[in-house]
């Protein structure tokens, strides 16, 4: 069902990495992702593996969550593999069929994108699972704000990501709600061919723009009822405050994507 | 024969996730052809969930759902034809509208059946005239209509199915006193015209009381009584107990009782209650 999407759900835990300072995992995960694409071999690799499992079993998220969070890549996933594996030509030919050659070469790279790329996924994962929306768009703000310098709207930026995070669950709810208001009704959603699916999904666009409309409305009433005029002056109830354990966990992700440079520079 | 049976129905939500929840806890009832039915029960107590197990929109995790004593999940394809014959209306049913006129709007569910144009229209015209929308607004666009006309055009557009069951999930929630009244009854109308089963979900326990031969109480997932209008509202305290609230012309009678004024009967509507005093003042003058 549609509540079952996991992209940027939050869990709400209280591991170590759940309590890290979210500016620090915004740059880890960013030094995550160097880290991968750095290295090309598998011993690189092998390390972002540990980095990435260690950081899962320390966050005590069940693994079969992350593992949903890959599902809907899939179809990326087979495509990448598909086109590494017929146009990568270096090695020595495992098979061919006219012009399509498959050789070890090309195997070895798809293999490799493939797992590059779920760990990618499960390593960013872990970031929205750990951290709830609010928190992180606070997050992106404080990282953003030298850019104010150069008159970069990164407030109002900020405030349009948390409300179209926030507002994403409320979407998915009423999708939801008027999906079964209308399959009650008899409209063939996930059932039927092609262009009655096609024209049933009117029935569910029609009414989830006018609610989308009616609440941006509301919520632009209420925003300023309570006088919101932007960015300007404006202090936090949550203030970001870093910790010991915030500069340890950085030191450590920085300690690996040096292991992984060096690693890559030996093998 | 019951309409409408359920056998130990459980729904957990989100299994496997850190957000498992059991909304709906071996849920065993029946319901007779007929009947009109006051569901009632807190925010979360698995009401909602309950109902749309009567259609067919979700399906249980464990037990089932017997139509006319069929399991309506014994064929998945056929699960359409059930929509039909147990109508839902949701909370806030204004909010699915979507078509440019009431008329459409009104044969979606009809269409849906694919009944034929005459079929339809008579349909059509006689929910409307059911739910009270006069003739003129069915060529009128629903998002010009009044909040209450919004309401019953969407309830039309389920009664228009010409469901054996209608369910009906509160569905005078937000409107003013006039509009809940007039909403209530057109239902009652249609019940008597219709003679089909009823379930109306309310937080109002005067509309309870005023329509319903049985309620439905859940409580905590659970099935915490199912018996009729007068046993339910005889458990006065239990019903409190879980947070609910029983008529409060029922409270008047019951306190009227423990200071030694029996009457002997339990009173939950306020015609009734006049009726019964009016009765005991004359016994008393011709003493």
């Amino acid at each position: 069902m549609l509540r079952d999407i996991t992209i940027g759900q939050y869990f709400p835990g209280d591991s170590i990495i759940h309590r890290l300072d979210p500016r620090f995992k915004i740059v880890m995960t960013i030094l995550y992702i160097v880290m991968l694409f750095t290295g090309d071999n598998y011993i690189c690799l092998g390390v972002g593996a540990v980095y990435t499992f260690g950081a899962i079993l320390l966050s005590r998220i069940p693994l079969k969550m992350f593992l949903r969070s890959v599902k809907p890549l899939l179809p990326f996933l087979i495509i990448t593999a598909a086109i590494n594996l017929m146009f990568m030509n270096s090695g020595d030919v495992l098979w061919q069929w006219k012009f399509i050659k498959i050789t070890d070469g090309g195997l070895n790279t798809s293999v490799f994108m493939v797992i590059r790329i779920v760990l990618l996924i499960m390593g960013s994962s872990l970031l929205t699972y750990t951290t709830s929306p609010i928190t992180l768009t606070d997050a992106i703000e404080r990282l953003l704000s030298p850019l104010r310098k150069i008159k970069f709207p990164v407030h109002e930026l900020a405030m349009m990501m948390s409300i179209a995070l926030r507002f994403i669950p409320t979407l998915i709810e009423e999708t939801d709600k008027i999906m079964s208001a209308q399959k009650a009704r008899g409209a063939e959603i996930d059932t039927g061919s092609f262009t009655t699916r096609a024209k049933n999904l009117i029935s569910i666009l029609v009414p989830l723009f006018i609610s989308a409309f009616r609440r941006a409305d509301e919520l632009a009433t209420a925003m300023e009822c309570r006088c919101y005029h932007g960015g300007e002056g404006r202090t936090r109830l949550r203030q970001l405050r870093s910790a010991p354990r915030d500069y340890t966990a950085l030191a450590l992700t920085v300690l690996f994507l040096a292991a992984v440079i060096v690693l890559g520079r030996l093998f | 024969m019951a309409i409408l049976e359920t056998q130990e129905l459980t729904y957990t939500y989100s299994v496997g996730t850190p957000f498992e929840k059991t909304a709906v806890d071996h849920v065993s009832l029946k319901i007779e052809e007929g009947e009109m039915i006051g569901v009632m029960g807190h925010t979360g107590s698995g009401k909602s969930t309950l109902i749309q197990h009567f259609n067919g929109l979700l399906r249980p995790t464990s037990g089932k759902v017997l139509l006319d004593g069929k399991d309506i999940w014994e064929n998945k394809e056929k699960i359409r034809d059930v929509r039909f014959r147990v109508g839902l209306v949701f909370q806030y049913p204004e909010y699915q509208i979507f078509e440019e006129t009431v008329y459409r709007d009104i044969a979606f569910g009809p269409k849906n059946m694919g009944l034929d144009e005459a079929e339809i229209k008579r349909r059509v015209y006689e929910t409307a005239h059911d739910i009270g929308l006069s003739e003129e607004l069915l060529e009128r666009s629903p998002f010009e209509l009044s909040g209450g006309q919004k309401r019953r055009v969407a309830i039309a557009g389920v009664m228009a199915m010409e469901p054996r069951v209608l369910i009906l999930d509160e569905p005078t929630a937000g409107l003013d006193p006039a509009g809940r009244d007039k909403i209530l009854d057109h239902i009652r109308h249609y019940h008597e015209r219709t003679k089909n089963t009823i379930l109306i979900v309310s937080h109002s326990m005067e509309d309870i009381a005023s329509f319903a031969d049985k309620i439905l109480v859940m409580s905590r997932a659970k099935l915490f009584c199912y018996d009729e209008t007068v046993k339910v509202f005889a458990r006065a305290d239990e019903i409190s107990q879980i947070g609910l609230d029983v008529p409060q012309i029922t409270k008047v009678f019951g306190e009227l009782r423990r200071r030694g004024l029996d009457f002997g009967k339990e009173v939950f509507t306020v015609g009734y209650a006049r009726d019964l005093l009016l009765r005991q003042l004359a016994e008393r003058e011709v003493r």
